[in-house]
């Protein structure tokens, strides 16, 4: 710990070299400029690791179902929930001809209902929400095919805390829970299924995945880009920002901040609104009690604690606020430059026009901050593919930054060692043996 | 249970020897292959890219686009009446030699001769050079040897062909059996056309597919028929009359069109209104006895059939005497240009015009739904979630074009092989 | 002036229909609502229905104008029967943002 710094350090003095395997040096940004390099991305890790796809509020009841197009694995999948409740997924595509199988107006479209069956567009198979082929069209024109045989290709799936993962590899590595590791799990036993109204947002950027991301691992940019969280009175670009505890387990990692305890401070510190409608960029201020226990949030323990930011490998960050409410966004990499952005936040129901009211203030003071990183971080991504430079250097506050983007790289080379040779590999266009 | 007949072998399928065995469709999701399709398929075939009518006197020309076979092409009638096609590009520094405002565009119209718009050479009807810019400045220049390059050309009932195959067997063999069967067809009545050019998110091939089989009519196609058609048309499913295969060539001749139908109701209003629709105007001209080669099932019952002259030439003979013609022009592995063109004898009043408009609407308001869905089934394939696919005996057709397309490109390859362990140490 | 021939005077509101291409009476229909589309469906198609024979004796070897606005008029109809008859919506179901586009047509 260093005279005036906040909060305490590891004994290393700086939590990055607390995690001597990060280092020190600047970092190379072409991972999130390289086309080749997302390319990779796309067989290393989106075909590899558990994705977090929706939540169980997304499938309600019995013959719910969403589909979800994940470009940047190259499909589509289909998650259902069947006759007897169990969360499936399969792959959008139908066992006949290759069609796509579940859309509504447009194929390039996710959609979502409820359904007994799904039935091809193209001719007429059909499919149980479990995936088992149930009819096909003029079956007697085939030849020794068995529907048993022809059921939906299915998805490795499964619910942790009721998010809805899956993975795309022929054999997940690990199961869910081993993949998310001790630290994330822990949070298993924190209320989500309490909130339940929900605030959704999409958006398309024009930024790399990562660099995205990074602007959300790390508040070190809070105080010059995001000065206008602070009233009138108390802004000030030269307000400095320490996170009061950081902490990595395998690729995941989290920060947690204290202080922003708003429904605390002075009336003159900020907004008429937000003073009128208790609300803010953390939350409505009077926060519905919890029953549950909660575990697993402000793992270092700190004082006045605030929000705790997880960020879950590859594309998935979960935010937990001390006013008890959450929120998760999710990055889908549409190409090496452009990515889909989704945020969800969730509370406990309003039960009255006023709180009601504080929960739309929260969702939409989200919603403004984030289209100042939104704009910002295309410019980031026009400077980076300029390759004006090749290195940038990182300070304690963006450990975080440096750990993703570390794993990122361990996972690509992981990968390419085990295909055994250094170009891509894997390669789907691969035209198979000819057959007759 | 058929309700018709089926060949002894019990399957259409087995009848032609073809394995009853799901497919894989790797030769439409990879850019590899399609490379190999440009030199096994596209150089070596012959290739339709118009009609006669499309030239009506000397001087007459269009050009035409092939990514498939890499290069632009001018067909031209000369003075003698003669069609001839070239390499669309200048012998000088290969420009391209004719186009308007969009060198990618294609054109067509009049001229006695063709001038290179970079530096002002000339060209004749013939392809000769004929003029070139202060021709002092160059260095034993033989104008002679410098005409534009010629590609072999021919003409099969009016349609034109060309190849890049420097030793192709006669068109009218590669037509074959199936062309033969065609011969005769008054092709040249049916001069009133309208042509549909659309872009295809997905490989040719499999946009070919969905307008080879008539399985899919009653499904995706149901909200055309009344529902009452429509819920019976999906309980019988569907069944083709026959099927023939020739060579590269297949075919299917289907029921269907009953003109006027049995029961009015059956029938969407505007078609009652206008008594056309789908197949075309419930009655149409007069012209004469068809060829041995249509309907060969000799059905009551007959409607239409459907040629593929392979690799990328559907011809549809309709009951009510007219036809139209599909092209499916690869530019890429995963895209494609589909031309449509319908074809019919010129009407003879307001009514037969509104007659063929229904025709003609109705075909591109199916081939939406058609064209729409192709783009996503292309990127399902390119998941690779699913390799291997069944098809059904009504589905024969696309069983031996995507066997045909395999086997042109094994040739290609071991051709080539054999060609580099030839000249190995030579 | 009168668009079209007189025992057409019922189409008179709907003479904006009666437009040269098919890709501009196309554009029309997918930019008209379902009611806009029924009304017209339900002012024409009795006179497709009635008027056959006046169709009929209409040659399109110099063909009057009010009788080409009426022919025009007629191929619109014809497009936006598929919305009225078969899709119940402007545009083609599951056609997405595909597009098939004229690029030869007979005139008239």
């Amino acid at each position: 710990m260093s005279p005036g710094d906040l909060y305490p350090r590891p004994a290393e003095g700086t939590w990055t070299e607390h995690y001597p395997e990060l280092g020190t040096s600047e970092v190379s940004f072409q991972d999130s400029i390289s086309p080749e390099f997302y390319r990779r991305e796309q067989d290393a890790i989106f075909r590899q690791a558990w994705l977090n796809v929706g939540r169980v509020d997304d499938l309600p009841k019995r013959g719910s179902f969403f589909t979800k197009d994940i470009v940047a694995a190259r499909t589509s999948v289909i998650v259902t929930r069947d006759g007897d409740g169990v969360v499936h997924a399969f792959h959008n595509v139908c066992r006949h001809r290759g069609n796509k199988l579940v859309w509504d107006e447009s194929p390039t479209q996710e959609t979502s209902g409820f359904a007994r069956q799904f039935v091809c567009k193209y001719h007429g198979w059909r499919y149980g929400l479990d995936g088992a082929c149930t009819y096909v069209h003029q079956e007697d024109e085939f030849f020794d095919v068995e529907k048993a045989t022809l059921g939906l290709a299915e998805v490795a799936c499964e619910v942790w805390a009721g998010f809805i993962f899956v993975c795309l590899g022929k054999e997940p590595r690990q199961t869910l829970r081993e993949f998310l590791g001790p630290m994330v799990g822990a949070l298993e036993g924190y209320p989500f299924e309490a909130m339940t109204e929900r605030y959704s947002f999409r958006a398309e950027n024009n930024s790399n995945w990562k660099v995205f991301i990074d602007a959300f691992q790390e508040y070190y940019h809070v105080p010059p880009l995001h000065t206008y969280q602070l009233g009138p009175n108390n802004r000030d670009p030269n307000l400095t920002f320490e996170g009061a505890h950081y902490q990595l387990d395998g690729p995941h990692r989290v920060v947690s901040t204290t202080g922003v305890q708003k429904h605390k401070w002075p009336p003159e510190t900020m907004y008429p609104s937000e003073v009128l409608l208790r609300s803010g960029n953390m939350g409505p201020w009077d926060a519905h009690e919890l029953a549950a226990e909660i575990s697993g949030v402000n793992p270092g323990g700190v004082d006045r604690w605030g929000i705790d930011n997880f960020q879950i490998f590859p594309n998935l960050e979960i935010l937990i606020y001390e006013r008890n409410w959450y929120l998760s966004y999710r990055f889908w990499p549409t190409s090496h430059n452009t990515h889909v952005f989704e945020a969800d936040l969730w509370f406990t129901p309003a039960k009255t026009a006023r709180e009601r009211l504080a929960r739309e203030y929260a969702a939409i003071t989200v919603k403004e901050y984030a289209l100042q990183d939104c704009g910002t971080l295309d410019g980031t991504q026009l400077g980076l593919e300029s390759e004006a430079f090749d290195s940038y250097p990182l300070n304690d506050q963006e450990i975080l930054v440096r750990h993703f983007h570390k794993s990122v790289g361990d996972w690509v080379d992981a990968h390419r060692r085990a295909l055994g040779d250094e170009t891509l590999g894997f390669d789907p266009m691969a035209p198979p043996p000819v057959t007759g | 249970m058929a309700h018709f007949g089926k060949p002894a072998e019990g399957s259409w399928t087995e009848h032609f020897g073809l394995s009853t065995e799901p497919i894989s469709y790797g030769d439409s999701i990879s850019p590899e292959f399609y490379a190999l399709e440009q030199e096994a398929i596209f150089k070596k075939t012959w290739l339709n890219v118009g009609r006669v009518e499309q030239l009506p006197k000397a001087g007459s020309f269009f050009t035409k686009e092939l990514d498939a076979a890499k290069t632009s092409l001018l067909i031209v009638k000369n003075r003698d009446g003669v069609i001839k096609a070239f390499h669309n590009m200048c012998r000088h520094r290969g420009n391209k030699l004719a186009w308007q405002d969009f060198p990618n565009e294609e054109i067509a119209g009049f001229s006695r001769q063709f001038t290179c718009k970079y530096h002002g050479w000339r060209y004749d009807l013939d392809g000769k050079l004929v003029f070139v810019q202060q021709e002092k400045e160059f260095f034993d220049l033989d104008k002679e040897k410098l005409g534009l390059a010629p590609i072999s050309v021919d003409v099969w009932e009016g349609f034109i062909f060309v190849t890049f195959n420097p030793d192709p067997q006669p068109l009218k063999d590669y037509m074959g059996k199936l062309g033969a069967g065609l011969e005769g067809y008054p092709f040249e009545l049916m001069t009133q056309k309208h042509t549909y050019r659309s872009e295809i998110g997905s490989n040719w091939k499999l946009f070919i597919d969905a307008f080879m089989e008539f399985y899919h009519a009653p499904v995706l196609h149901s909200q055309q028929a009344t529902d009452e058609e429509s819920r019976k048309l999906q309980e019988y499913g569907y069944e083709a009359l026959h099927y023939d295969i020739d060579g590269p060539h297949a075919m299917v001749s289907s029921w269907g069109g009953m003109s006027p139908p049995k029961d009015l109701g059956m029938v969407k209003p505007i078609e009652r209104a206008l008594r056309s629709g789908l197949f075309g105007p419930w009655e149409g001209p007069e012209i004469g006895e068809l060829p041995e080669g249509v309907n060969p099932a000799k059905s009551k019952t007959w409607g239409i059939d459907s040629f593929l002259f392979f690799p990328n030439f559907m011809l549809l003979i309709w009951k009510p005497n007219w036809y139209l013609t599909y092209h499916y022009w690869p530019t890429s592995y995963n895209t494609h240009i589909f031309e449509t063109s319908l074809y019919f004898a010129p009407p003879k009043n307001a009514l037969e015009r509104l007659q063929q408009e229904l025709a003609v609407v109705t075909f591109k308001e199916y081939g939406l739904q058609d064209a729409n869905t192709l783009e996503a089934t292309q990127t399902m394939l390119q998941s690779g979630a699913v390799t291997e696919f069944p098809l059904c005996d009504q589905e024969v057709m696309l069983r031996h074009m995507h066997t045909v397309a395999r086997d042109y490109v094994e040739k290609h390859k071991s051709d080539s092989g054999a060609v580099l362990a030839g000249t190995k140490g030579a | 002036m009168a668009a079209f021939p007189a025992q057409f005077a019922a189409l008179e509101p709907y003479a904006d229909w009666a437009l040269p291409s098919e890709a501009d009476r196309y554009a029309k229909r997918l930019a008209s609502s379902m009611d806009e589309l029924q009304s017209f469906y339900d002012a024409a198609l009795p006179l497709l229905e009635s008027q056959a024979d006046y169709l009929k004796g209409v040659s399109l070897d110099g063909i009057s104008e009010a009788d080409l606005n009426l022919l025009r008029c007629l191929q619109a109809l014809v497009t936006v029967s598929f919305p009225v008859e078969a899709w119940h919506q402007p545009y083609v179901p599951d056609s997405g943002a595909a597009s098939i586009d004229v690029t030869v047509e007979p005139r008239p």
